[in-house]
This record gives C-alpha cells, sequence and structure tokens, in this order.
C-alpha cells in the first residue's frame, strides 16, 4: 500500500526486499551462525581429542550429556541456519510467487526431516541402551 | 565478488550435501556396526575423500566469510582496500585450515 506522504518512516521500508519482510529472519540467520561458531569449534575440538574414530568410541562420545547435548544443539542450529540461507536464496531468485513458496515448504520439509532423523538417532544412543 | 558468491555456494554445499552427511554419520554410528562399516567404506573411497576434503573446505571458506559477514554488518571495513584485503584472507584462510585438517589424516591413512 502506498500511503504517499502521510507513511512513517518505518510504513516507508516494510515489506521491501525480496522476501517482502524478515526482520527477524535476518537475525535469526546471525544468531544461529553464532551458535555454529561455538558449535562448530565445540565438534572440531571434540573430534581432534577422540582417541579413534571408531564406532564404540563414537557412539559412547554421543551417548553421553556432553557429547549428545552439545550435538543436538548443533543439528538444530545447523539445520535452522540452512533452512534460513536457502530460503534467501529462494527468495532472490525465484521470482514466481507460487514456485517460491512450493520450494520454501519443500525446504521446510526437508529440514525438519532431516533434523528429526539426526535427533532421534541422537536420542537412541543417550537413551536406547543400544550403543 | 568472488568470495561473495562462494558464500552462498558453499552454503548451499553444506546445507545439503554437508547435512546430509552428518545426518547419515550419526544414525550410522547410532545403527550399529555394519551400518558403520558402510558408512566409512564410503567415506574410505576416492570420491568419498574427495566429498569430505571438499565439505571441509567449504565449512571453513563459508565460515571464515560469515565472520567477515558479521564485521561488514557492524559497519565496518568497507573501504575497498580492507574489504578486498579481508576477501583475500578468507581465501587463504579456509586452505589453510583444509590442508591442516586433511593432512595429517591422509598422511596416517598412507
Amino acid at each position: 500500500m502506498n500511503l504517499g506522504q502521510s507513511a512513517t518512516p518505518l510504513g516507508k521500508v516494510t515489506g521491501l526486499g525480496s522476501a517482502h519482510h524478515g526482520g527477524e529472519h535476518w537475525l535469526s540467520e546471525r544468531v544461529t551462525s553464532a551458535a555454529l561458531l561455538l558449535l562448530g569449534a565445540w565438534l572440531i575440538a571434540s573430534l581432534l581429542f577422540l582417541p579413534s574414530f571408531d564406532r564404540a568410541t563414537l557412539a559412547e562420545w554421543l551417548a553421553a550429556p556432553s557429547g549428545a547435548v552439545p550435538m543436538a544443539l548443533l543439528v538444530i542450529a545447523a539445520f535452522k541456519h540452512a533452512l534460513h540461507g536457502m530460503k534467501v536464496v529462494v527468495d532472490d531468485y525465484v521470482h514466481v510467487e507460487g514456485n517460491r513458496f512450493t520450494l520454501n515448504t519443500l525446504l521446510l520439509f526437508l529440514a525438519i526431516g532431516g533434523a528429526s532423523l539426526a535427533l532421534f538417532a541422537l536420542g537412541r544412543m543417550a537413551f536406547g541402551g543400544s550403543a | 565478488m568472488l568470495v561473495s558468491i562462494l558464500h552462498r555456494m558453499t552454503g548451499a554445499a553444506l546445507s545439503f550435501a554437508g547435512l546430509a552427511l552428518l545426518v547419515w554419520w550419526l544414525t550410522a554410528i547410532a545403527g550399529g556396526t555394519e551400518a558403520y562399516a558402510d558408512f566409512t567404506k564410503a567415506a574410505a573411497h576416492p570420491i568419498g575423500l574427495i566429498v569430505l576434503v571438499g565439505l571441509t573446505w567449504a565449512f571453513f571458506q563459508h565460515l571464515l566469510s560469515g565472520i567477515r559477514h558479521l564485521v561488514m554488518d557492524s559497519g565496518a571495513g568497507f573501504e575497498l582496500e580492507t574489504n578486498k584485503r579481508f576477501a583475500v584472507l578468507t581465501l587463504a584462510g579456509s586452505l589453510l585450515l583444509t590442508l591442516l585438517v586433511w593432512v595429517p589424516q591422509l598422511g596416517a591413512m598412507r
């Protein structure tokens, strides 16, 4: 809606940009990136300190709270960050409204599906006793 | 320019290939000896190694150019000289970090 002269400064700029909304989205992208910076450093350090990469060692590492909790957080932050990032790419390059909505919805399903699978695997190791 | 588009490309690679690999790795560890053997067999295959080294580089490149973007979000680093130096540093840094991770690994595999 064009309110011309009577629009407030905020009213003049909301809805611009390729997603037509998105201040929270922009911020969330940066907050998850900061989380991934920390969790990524944790992952690299953990892998460096593991005595070996055989299955038993890894399963024991991920079954303990000190491994399972940061890894679950990493999975959530990584999928959220990836989903946000891919949405920015879709919003920038896909101009037909219906296609954009469909692609963004598919990405959402893919992200939730992938994250759920990873969290299920972690839960199985932490609570299942099969490790 | 190059570093900016690389941020998107490495981000897309990490989102699809990187996260698929993370999910496969975690489900394989949880799945048992056989599932994990399938994973390590694929990872040790020459193509698997190329993918892993490539994703390692993509991770570091995306991480470093992500830090560059955070600095630029704060309004700093827009002078042409500084901006260019920072961009080149992300390229050199990602290459160096990838080598640091993989040279000992590949050395141990020989």
